[in-house]
């Protein structure tokens, strides 16, 4: 069996908030949930996105910090700043291209999702992934979600003109190879919201 | 007197709801746990197992249990938060005692029951048996139901007694009797990503059975088709190949018309309604008028839906049908169910690995407590308490003669009324309650301001508990162990993780006390609920819910049993009507034909919206438990009213206005949600809270003929836009029915 991974798909979440309720009920950073969850257009839509650390091959967060303050694991798993390094100067909080780490003022420390590593590294799947009803956030092997769903899992972003691989895969329509995130695109693409009463008149 | 013996602002600043924000130790790392208990979750239908992680006696936290097969690990935000009860500060500790002007006072155990026996006995001698009522909840374990509804029959010999599964199963129990001859679902859930095609007819499953979710999701990864039906779009409907926006009511216009598309192109299975079915003659009679177009006019969305939904299910070689309130909660909810189990019958699918179909039951033991006699109208085993065998059987279990059993009772509503009308003057009321969950709220506390003598046995003080002359502090989930049935009949065990606080005492221990200060100490002498458990076997051995080989050591080792299991040798039948044979004494299906009829109240000019309810994923029905817990209250504070754009244009409401929604039996204010994804001819607002933010002061107390279920998914109302309200009930934290 190869080794287990994090994957995310974002078309099975419900947005029922499991795992930000169960994040917090880690003992590393109990009461402080440490991923995100997204409603993407309340008004138009019910759609929501899960967030945690996508753990970049080569960190961006952990590059930008004066004080490297952040530390890559061996395997991969991008941490925590640590306490005594971290001046809170929040240049991670900005430069993270997936809005992860959260800046805590009353402990002027920088927290973000470890890939629950008290976890991981006891061979537990992460708590979100473990409760998360949809399996829209899933731990297991790369044969797996090959065997069971029809997308494609993927790793590669483009942001621009910069790349980034990440050890968190996201599932996608099975054509795709990388998800391009161009500043035209997000800007320039013309957004149709879903209305129940267009579906009505017969115009789905 | 059940009138409210202080100011409610004075019993919310002493009982709550208060919201427990973090542990009683506060958010510390919990370190090594004593010990973990495999259990379950004590909310929904779906019991997820959990571990409950106890460090000196109390509840601290959880751990998942993936090695449970219903939901490997997965929990919802409501079984992740649920540990925060077990060291609430609402918790009752001791026996409450009315006192006028006054709230309540403790007393000891001896006087509160000795009092609740007296009364009891007061009101039965004055105005008949059946003048003392009994209403209990499908949150109780199997053990809990069979006491209560032997309590009633044999200690105070009252034929009123129901429970509040009369507002939640009973649409879905009768059609599945009447079709298939089995108030279960039909198939294990395992049976759900083998299917071809589902169809989703009004469930909310993102949000009120979660953990089905995954099931659904699989069999769409494996191919499947999913139709869903809801007059909203919701986080289900988002991503499904067909969503139809069926108009709150229109249900039957769809069925019907899938069904006479079915079988103008030729999709029924002749074979099979031939060889296993009798009174399909008729069901095609009944959808012969049903064209699409016909169907969609009473649905109210256009016909290439329908057909859609015809060419999806239709031709499919597996198939899957899940229903739930949406189409339960009517007034023709029993008809509902009927026309979509007619779908499954003309398909010949059922009975078969892929084939078949699901109520999806709502409360935690929804399935298991309408089978143990606490129903009006049933015995253990599923049993017909007018029935002369029946009634012969457990007369026999309970060694008490048969004509001392008293025969049918009200159901829930009716009762209500019974107590607003001055027949029944008493009553005891475990795990329901009623100033949240019932229709027409004005009239339900006007009912209870008129009882004689109220008492309760809960954990929390609930907004109903608050009117009782005598309340008995009870267990939670936790503090006992005993069985519950889950959504798809399968019998698991709750463990005991931790003992009750020194003075709330166990459920089933109240009880028995009780039937001994009523004289019934020698049929209620339990040492354990495994001893109930032992007689719950013997009295629905032979039944159609049968429990006879189920034991709790059986039940660890094989990860729950399903019912009917006769013979402790037989391994459970997580499949029911395999080789097409089905409940009833001929062995074969009996297909009902349906004619779709308006709901009790349809809009009309001074009334033009529909209002519909549901659910929310935070919170679980009334919301006693689920309102007081930090991280779900913190997750949905408040209730709101869902409109559409052009509806609020209309009336002039913008997102986060204040509205009033208004219909002929009373209103509530709300904060309105402004949202595409409603039909624009219809309004929702979640029911969970009290007071003047329940959606229950608008909805309507007409019930189904056959179930008796309320018809909470209908009414008629008008919304305007109002000032944010600043009296009394405003300024209550918004969980105990105030405003953020």
């Amino acid at each position: 069996m190869s080794e287990l991974a994090f994957f995310i798909d974002y078309s099975r979440c419900i947005g029922c908030r499991a795992c930000v309720q169960a994040c917090e009920e880690c003992d590393t950073h109990r009461g402080r949930s440490m991923i995100h969850l997204e409603a993407i257009d309340e008004r138009d839509s019910v759609q929501t996105a899960p967030q945690v650390c996508m753990h970049c091959k080569d960190p961006i967060c952990a590059r930008v910090c004066p004080a490297d303050a952040i530390k890559q694991t061996p395997d991969g798993v991008t941490q925590s700043a640590l306490k005594p390094r971290c001046i809170g100067c929040s240049n991670c909080v900005l430069a993270c291209p997936f809005g992860v780490p959260n800046y805590y003022g009353g402990i002027d420390q920088m927290m973000k999702c470890d890939y629950c590593y008290d976890r991981t590294s006891a061979g537990k799947r992460p708590m979100c992934a473990t409760v998360c009803p949809s399996q829209a956030l899933a731990f297991t092997t790369l044969e797996e979600i090959e065997r069971t769903r029809k997308g494609k899992a993927i790793n590669r972003w483009v942001f621009g003109s910069e790349v980034v691989e990440t050890k968190v895969f996201v599932v996608t329509p099975p054509a795709t190879r990388e998800v391009r995130l161009d500043l035209v695109q997000l800007g320039g693409k013309k957004h149709e919201p879903f209305d129940v009463a267009a579906l009505l008149e017969g115009s789905p | 007197m059940a009138k409210l013996s202080d100011t409610i602002e004075n019993l919310v600043a002493r009982y709550g709801p208060r919201v427990q924000t973090e542990p009683a130790d506060g958010w510390q790392p919990i370190g090594e746990a004593d010990r973990l208990v495999k259990t379950h979750c004590c909310f929904c239908g779906q019991q997820c197992g959990i571990q409950l992680k106890v460090k000196d006696n109390q509840v601290v936290g959880f751990e998942p249990w993936e090695e449970f097969p219903f939901n490997k690990g997965k929990l919802c935000p409501k079984g992740v938060k649920r540990y925060m009860q077990n060291t609430h500060p609402d918790r009752l500790l001791a026996p409450l005692e009315r006192v006028e002007g006054h709230g309540f006072r403790e007393v000891p155990w001896e006087a509160a029951l000795d009092r609740v026996a007296s009364e009891m006995k007061r009101i039965q001698a004055a105005h008949g048996n059946d003048a003392f009522a009994v209403l209990t909840g499908a949150s109780l374990t199997n053990e809990k139901a069979y006491l209560m509804g032997k309590f009633a029959r044999v200690a105070l010999r009252t034929a009123n007694i129901d429970y509040n599964g009369r507002l939640c199963m009973v649409s879905a129990a009768a059609a599945s009797k009447k079709v298939f001859g089995i108030d279960r679902s039909g198939n294990p859930w395992s049976d759900i990503p083998k299917a071809e095609a589902l169809l989703i007819a009004g469930s909310n499953v993102a949000e009120c059975s979660p953990i089905t979710t995954d099931y659904v999701w699989q069999a769409r990864e494996n191919g499947a088709k999913i139709i869903v039906l809801d007059p909203r779009l919701t986080p289900i409907a988002r991503t499904v190949d067909l969503f139809i926006p069926v108009r709150p009511g229109g249900d039957i216009g769809i069925f019907n018309a899938i069904l006479h598309v079915m079988i103008r192109r030729g999709w029924i299975d002749r074979e099979f309604i031939a060889a296993h079915t009798v009174g399909w003659e008729a069901v095609e009679k009944a959808v012969e008028k049903y064209t699409p177009e016909y169907g969609a006019k009473i649905a109210g969305v256009p016909p290439s839906l329908i057909v859609k939904a015809a060419e999806i299910w239709g031709p499919a070689k597996t198939s899957f049908l899940l229903h739930a309130r949406g189409i339960e909660h009517h007034s023709k909810g029993v008809e509902n169910c009927m026309a979509a189990l007619n779908l499954v019958v003309g398909s010949g699918r059922i009975g078969r690995e892929g084939c078949g179909y699901a109520m999806i039951t709502g409360q935690g033991n929804g399935q298991g407590a309408r089978e143990q006699g606490q129903k009006c109208d049933q015995l253990p085993g599923s049993r017909d308490v007018e029935n002369p065998a029946h009634r012969k059987y457990i007369a026999q279990v309970w060694e008490v003669p048969e004509p001392s059993i008293p025969h049918k009772g009200l159901s829930a509503v009716p009762l209500l009324e019974a107590i607003h009308a001055g027949k029944i003057k008493g009553l005891l009321l475990i795990c329901f309650n009623p100033l949240v969950s019932l229709p027409d709220q004005n009239f339900i506390r006007a009912a209870l301001e008129k009882l004689e003598f109220f008492a309760g046995i809960d954990f929390f003080l609930s907004e109903t508990m608050r009117h009782a002359d005598v309340v008995l502090p009870g267990s939670l989930m936790e503090e006992d162990e005993g069985t519950t049935t889950n959504v798809e009949g399968r019998v698991i065990h709750h463990k005991k993780a931790v003992d009750p606080p020194p003075d709330a005492w166990e459920d089933w221990r109240v009880i028995c006390e009780l039937a001994r200060r009523l004289g019934a100490a020698d049929k209620f002498k339990y040492r354990s609920t495994k001893e109930i458990f032992d007689e719950l076997r013997r009295a629905s051995s032979g039944g159609v819910s049968d429990y006879f080989g189920i034991t709790w050591e059986k039940i660890d080792e094989q990860m729950g049993v399903f019912w009917p299991c006769p013979a402790l040798d037989h391994p459970g039948t997580p499949r029911l009507y395999e080789g097409a044979r089905f409940g009833h004494p001929d062995g074969k299906a009996h297909p009902q034909p349906v004619e779709w009829r308006p709901a009790a109240e349809e809009t009309d000019a001074e009334y033009p919206i529909v209002l519909t309810t549901g659910r929310t994923v935070a919170h679980y029905l009334s919301g006693t438990q689920t309102r007081r817990i930090g991280g779900l209250v913190a997750q949905t504070p408040e209730p709101w009213c869902e409109i559409h754009p052009r509806l609020a244009a209309k009336l002039g409401i913008a997102d986060g206005d204040f509205v009033k929604v208004e219909s002929r039996r009373g209103d509530l204010v709300v904060p309105a949600r402004v949202v595409t994804t409603i039909r624009p001819d219809t309004v929702f607002v979640p029911y969970h809270w009290p007071l003047d933010r329940a959606a229950n002061r608008a909805t309507i107390r007409a019930i189904d003929p056959i179930s008796n279920i309320p018809e909470y998914k209908i009414c008629a109302v008008r919304v305007s836009k109002t000032a944010r309200p600043d009296d009394l009930i405003a300024r209550l934290p918004p969980q105990a029915g105030g405003l953020l």
